[in-house]
């Protein structure tokens, strides 16, 4: 993986999350704040027997944000509300402590630059925050 | 009589260590002076100098150190005295910043107003000349007033008449936007807050780095700056205040230094000004930093530095006016503003152009801007702002140029 920050996968996968939206009848949704940059994010899920059917967002942010978002929306639907519980903290070790990538979220690889820049890892958590809470 | 040498940004530069020889040789074009400055050699030597040859506390000891360190501690609060225009060094408190000198007023000040009263803010402030107020509302239940800004990022005196009444106690605004870089015209404000009988504080964090002051001729009655934004360390700030009303005003913060008298069974008395309000050990090797800072900038052509900064400006307002999904919240002229461009670039987030930019080794700074008011009056989550200190050349410039032109083909 590159060290670039900005490399093109995370780009196009940040620029594709765009065309999502918010879903229009969520049976879960959770907005959080960054309130160091005024970031806000909101994920919504629609979800039956313990699994997540579809996920939107809303992501007014910078580029990871946005890219943790899309990853989000793309990832989660088909993955137990079980599983996802713990992906925030998994992330957050994947970030800051140098921890594999989630099982099942291989993906995740592309933010590995993010590690060396400690002052951007809560604008990647902050989507996988948001999910959390909505699971909640 | 003393003459002051014509302004040589190149020789400016060259007295500030960090910008000559940056860390890890990278190159480092430094326009994030709003949010911290950069500091020369003669500040650096004179702080090493103090904590090397006069470490002491002050005030206190009659060793010579002692000795040494409060009559440097005094000499600095005669050094901002006079870069302020004010005759009486009493009236100068140190305090941790411009945070700390507001805090101090709305507490000390405040303790003085009640439900009856009313303080004007305005949507142009930094966090740290609204949140004091807030809290002072909720505590007093006080009334906050909050006067509007124009399209173009300037406070709207016009609105002035009809937000300042006889509730009106103080009217607490920017001499200068940390956001749009517009100057304040002073003299409508105290007129309103004259013609009411109410007093005015200025937040001076972004106008005090750019040239003396004359407190008394602006009429006002507290003013308050930081050392850190004004070529020396961090830690330290100012508040000015008219000895009137220093004298009385009760303690902000208890503690050694302070005091007249303490007597468990009669009371505790208070000192006088400054002292009254500079509880515990002060900033002491900071302020020395500061008495050399203002020093320092004092001898400086600063009319020659007006006219360097404002070409400079005009280069960045041009180079962001060329980009058409670029928007500048602020002053797109250079009449009454300092070196403060804030801009928004659709599709592009302030955080990833300024990280974009930091590639370049071009320091911005991105986001709210601790002005989050403001950023929802225009519209925007954030901005990127460059700002401008004597020591930034062109190269300063054609760096940010090119790294936004480079930003411009990776996002967009």
């Amino acid at each position: 993986m590159s060290d670039e920050l900005y490399h093109e996968k995370l780009v196009e996968r940040a620029q594709a999350g765009r065309a999502h939206g918010r879903l229009d009848h969520p049976d879960k949704t959770a907005t959080l704040d960054n309130p160091l940059c005024g970031d806000r994010v909101t994920v919504d899920l629609k979800t039956a027997n313990g699994k997540v059917l579809e996920a939107g967002h809303r992501t007014r942010g910078c580029l990871l944000c946005e890219a943790a978002a899309a990853l989000i929306v793309a990832q989660a639907p088909g993955s137990s509300t079980e599983s996802l519980a713990g992906l925030a903290d998994a992330v957050r070790d994947f970030l800051q402590k140098g921890g594999p990538a989630p099982s099942g979220w291989g993906a995740v690889e592309e933010f590995a630059p993010v590690r060396a820049v400690k002052s951007r890892q809560d604008c990647v958590l902050l989507p996988f925050r948001a999910l959390a809470e909505a699971l909640r | 009589m003393k003459t002051t040498k014509p302004f040589d940004p190149e020789a400016c530069r060259a007295q500030f260590p960090i910008l000559t020889e940056p860390p890890g040789g990278l190159p480092l074009y430094y326009l994030d002076s709003a949010a911290t400055a950069q500091l020369p050699a003669a500040v650096l030597t004179a702080v090493r100098r103090h904590e090397t040859m006069a470490r002491a506390n002050v005030l206190r000891g009659v060793h010579r150190l002692a000795e040494a360190a409060t009559a440097a501690y005094e000499d600095a609060r005669a050094a901002v005295a006079d870069y302020l225009g004010v005759p009486d060094h009493d009236e100068v408190i140190f305090t941790g910043g411009t945070t700390a000198s507001i805090n101090l007023v709305a507490h000390s000040f405040g303790e003085g107003l009640g439900p009856s009263d009313e303080v004007l803010v305005s949507e142009l402030e930094h966090h740290s000349n609204l949140v004091p107020w807030q809290l002072l509302a909720t505590r007093r239940g006080v009334t906050l007033k909050v006067l509007p800004v124009t399209e173009e990022g300037r406070l709207d005196l016009e609105r002035l008449p009809g937000l300042v009444s006889k509730r009106t106690r103080l009217l607490a605004l920017t001499h200068c936007s940390n956001v749009t870089g517009a100057i304040t015209d002073v003299g409508p404000i105290v007129a309103a807050a004259r013609s009411v009988g109410a007093k005015v504080l200025i937040d001076g964090a972004q106008r005090a780095p750019h040239g003396p002051l004359d407190l008394p001729a602006l009429g006002i009655d507290f003013y308050a700056f930081s050392g850190h934004k004004t070529y020396a360390p961090n830690g330290v700030g100012v508040l000015w205040g008219r000895r009137e009303l220093l004298s009385k005003m009760p303690p902000f913060m208890g503690g050694g230094g302070m005091i007249a008298q303490v007597d468990l069974e009669a009371g505790t008395s208070f000192a006088d000004i400054p002292r009254r309000f500079e509880a515990g050990t002060p900033p002491i090797a900071q302020a020395v930093g500061l008495g050399a800072a203002l020093r320092w900038a004092k001898a400086l052509d600063w009319a020659g530095i007006a006219q360097h900064e404002a070409r400079l400006t005009g280069r960045i307002l041009d180079g962001i006016g060329a980009i058409k999904a670029a928007r500048v919240i602020g002053p797109t002229g250079l009449q009454g503003r300092l070196g403060v461009v804030s801009f928004a670039i659709e599709g592009i987030h302030p955080h990833d152009l300024c990280q974009w930019l930091d590639r370049y080794g071009v320091a911005l700074r991105g986001g709210h801007h601790c002005a989050q008011p403001l950023a929802k009056r225009f519209g925007v989550a954030g901005t990127s702002r460059a700002s401008l200190a004597p020591y930034n050349t062109d190269a300063d410039i054609d760096a940010l140029l090119t790294g936004l032109e480079a930003a411009l083909k990776r996002f967009r």
